[in-house]
């Protein structure tokens, strides 16, 4: 089957969206940021130049000017770049477009993408290392969709951009250049369905983004210490496939949820709760969680990788569910 | 003075001041009963500024308004029995009871989002300009918003970017705080905005900024239409500042109506309570139009008064209607809030 890079994954789709929809307009736009690949964004803007537009250094004021594009009929796909940039459009994100299609009764929809990098990246620091998909899903009237692999970037960003609600896209740079298949006229992936990105009958190890990376490069570890990890990326968190998780639980009995977002109120606490509230009977040991640590994000190499869902830290946190 | 308009256009500004008027006085009591809750806002005293303005827009243009939405979305056409209805949170409410007084939204109207967050609206309506722009569909976008607003960093991201993308928007600024009895009472308005006069803001974004007296309806219709007309020609956004006095029934904290109105007040206010007696004698904008419709010939003293009974009993009707709405079902509050 055919491979990609993961950026070039992400740049066919938004190509093959902008060429199949004139409503689809890029507002700024880096969308692979401080990447060596940043010249592959430049044959879209030969294309689709009258489409895109470059805002001035204005998050709240651009993502408004998205938001109401998107209720008047386009389909803007805003990139954020950086994923803690979007605290300054947290007005227009969190109370404007969120909002919008219930308290008109259903009238108004709002089907606009907020393109981010999140997480650790290597020297960002407190400032530009953000996750805020945690605080974003505690937002209800958001989707919040996030990839961890090249075909899955593809199928998720159609998706996001077909979507009638406003929908939050969280990227890593971390995968920017990672390899995997990509299948040609690959179909959108939709929202809501998890997938399992490694079967395992030991323990369930639920990650997202990067994170799900890290988590197969350390089940591989484990799989020679006789561990075997089913590792479940949910690729979504709004709409939440629960179902999928549960059923892996059935069989393993055991969880450990691994996530960048800081620990308190974080991704994996949120699952975390939904497991136990659900399935805590299938357990046989307590849920573990490996989330960046509750400190701001430091910029000292050894540092922030002491912070993060490192793969010690998740090769620990498994060992101890099977103990 | 007038608006350069045919008589039966004149008319039909006055019948909407009117409506606007009776609905807003109606609420008071309603809420004073507590047959609804929360805080709202009341448009006595903006009348002559949001009713000649919005009659100047085409039928398919846009608007976004504030918590201060009544008056726009009333002088636009709305039903005052289903905004009513949607003030009470019930389910015959414009938006089924989710919105409320902040949000009363009436897409078929233009309106698709009202924002209680101050200056939420102003980078929206960019938004719809720039798609707008985009298909080329000719639709304008009026964004209609207080003073206050230009106190957030929201408002001068917006301007830029209407300004540099040559949007059309008109920003129609309603400053109800002439005198200085706005926000902060007894206050000017530079106290809280160091850009004054506040079309000075606008101004350093190069886009063209006028102020008004916003209680001159016929000034309002003659300054919104050349605006209008300029965005239209693709010269991007305006701004109008339009000035009035605020009504001393929002002077406290919780609306309460100092003295009902009633056309007669146009002539005779020597039976209103001598603290409002001047803001109904020389600020009320419905009470000059009035006037001014009755100096010009336009109208009788008479023809106002059957015509104000008219309305009186059509918002007896929305406020019976809107009491008998039900409420919506509980397991609504669970349900359709993702399209
Ligand atoms: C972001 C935000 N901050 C504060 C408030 C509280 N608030 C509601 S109305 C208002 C005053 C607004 O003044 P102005 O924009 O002049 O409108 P007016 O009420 O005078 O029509 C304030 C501060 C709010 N709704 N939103
Ligand atoms: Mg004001």
């Amino acid at each position: 089957m055919r491979e990609l890079a993961y950026y070039e994954a992400k740049f066919e789709a938004l190509d093959e969206i902008m060429a199949a929809d004139q409503r689809v307009h890029l507002i700024n736009g880096t969308f692979l940021s401080l990447s060596p690949h940043r010249h592959v964004f430049q044959n879209l803007a030969k294309k689709y130049g009258d489409r895109m537009m470059s805002p001035p250094i204005s998050e709240l004021g651009f993502c408004g000017l998205a938001t109401g594009a998107a209720m008047a009929g386009l389909r803007p796909i805003v990139d954020l770049s950086t994923g803690s940039f979007i605290y300054e459009a947290w007005p227009q994100v969190a109370n404007e477009a969120a909002n919008a299609y219930s308290m008109s009764g259903g009238q108004t929809r709002v089907p606009v993408v907020f393109h981010l990098f999140h997480g650790l990246r290597g020297g960002g620091a407190a400032q530009h290392s953000g996750s805020p998909q945690a605080m974003l899903w505690n937002c209800p009237g958001l989707e919040i969709a996030i990839p961890s692999s090249p075909r899955d970037v593809k199928g998720l960003l159609k998706t996001a951009v077909a979507s009638d609600n406003p929908t939050i896209f969280v990227d890593h740079v971390r995968l920017l250049d990672l390899r995997g298949e990509v299948p040609e006229n690959d179909k959108p992936i939709p929202f809501g369905v998890a997938d399992i990105k490694r079967a395992g009958s030991d323990v369930t190890l639920i990650a997202t983004s990067h994170t799900v990376q890290v988590c197969l490069k350390a089940a591989e570890k484990l799989a020679k210490e006789g561990i075997e990890v089913e590792v479940v990326d949910p690729r979504t968190l709004v709409p939440f496939d629960l179902a999928t998780i549960l059923s892996s639980v059935e069989k393993t009995r055991r969880v450990v949820i691994a996530d960048e977002t800081h620990q308190s109120c974080g991704v994996a606490a949120e699952i975390a709760a939904r497991i136990a509230e659900t399935g805590f009977d299938k357990l046989k040991t307590r849920i573990r969680r490996v989330s960046t640590l509750d400190v701001p994000v430091p910029y000292s190499p050894p540092l922030e990788a002491h912070i993060g869902p490192s793969e010690s830290r998740i090769i620990d946190a498994v060992r101890a569910s099977v103990a | 003075m007038l608006p350069k308009l045919p008589r039966d256009n004149l008319l039909e500004l006055c019948r909407r001041m009117f409506v606007i008027r009776h609905f807003e006085e109606s609420l008071v009591p309603l809420h004073d009963k507590g047959v609804f809750g929360g805080h709202y806002h009341l448009y006595i005293g903006q009348e002559a500024t949001g009713v000649p303005a919005i009659s100047c827009l085409r039928s398919d243009d846009y608007l976004f308004t504030t918590h201060r939405n009544h008056g726009h979305l009333l002088a636009r056409g709305a039903e005052p029995k289903r905004l009513l209805a949607e003030i009470l949170g019930r389910a015959d409410g414009l938006n089924k009871g989710k919105g409320g007084s902040f949000h009363s939204v009436a897409p078929t109207l233009g309106f698709l989002h009202s924002s209680g967050v101050v200056a939420g609206i102003i980078p929206l309506s960019t938004g719809t300009a720039y798609a707008s722009k985009a298909l080329k569909n000719g639709r304008l976008t009026v964004c209609l918003f207080g003073d206050g607003s230009l106190e957030e960093g929201a408002a001068p991201e917006a301007f830029n970017l209407a300004s540099l993308n040559k949007l059309p928007v008109l920003f129609l600024c309603e400053n109800n705080g002439k005198y200085g009895a706005g926000r902060a009472v007894a206050a000017g308005q530079s106290s809280s905005m160091a850009a004054y006069p506040l079309t000075d803001l606008p101004k350093a974004y190069k886009i063209p900024a006028q102020l008004i007296d916003g209680i001159d309806a016929g000034l309002v219709h003659a300054t919104v239409s050349e605006a209008v007309e300029k965005i239209r020609r693709g010269e991007g956004p305006q701004f109008i500042e339009a000035q009035t006095v605020r009504w001393p029934g929002s002077e406290t904290n919780w609306p309460s109506v100092p003295h009902p109105t009633d056309s007669s007040l146009a002539w005779d206010v020597s039976g209103v309570q001598e603290k409002a007696r001047e803001w109904y004698r020389s600020c009320d904008p419905l009470l000059v139009f009035a006037r001014e419709l009755v100096e010009a010939n336009q109208a009788t003293k008479d023809d106002l008064a059957s015509m104000e009974r008219q309305v009186k009993t059509e918002i007896a009707a929305a406020v019976e209607f809107a009491v008998a709405s039900p409420y919506p079902k509980p397991e609504e509050a669970e349900r359709n809030f993702f399209a």
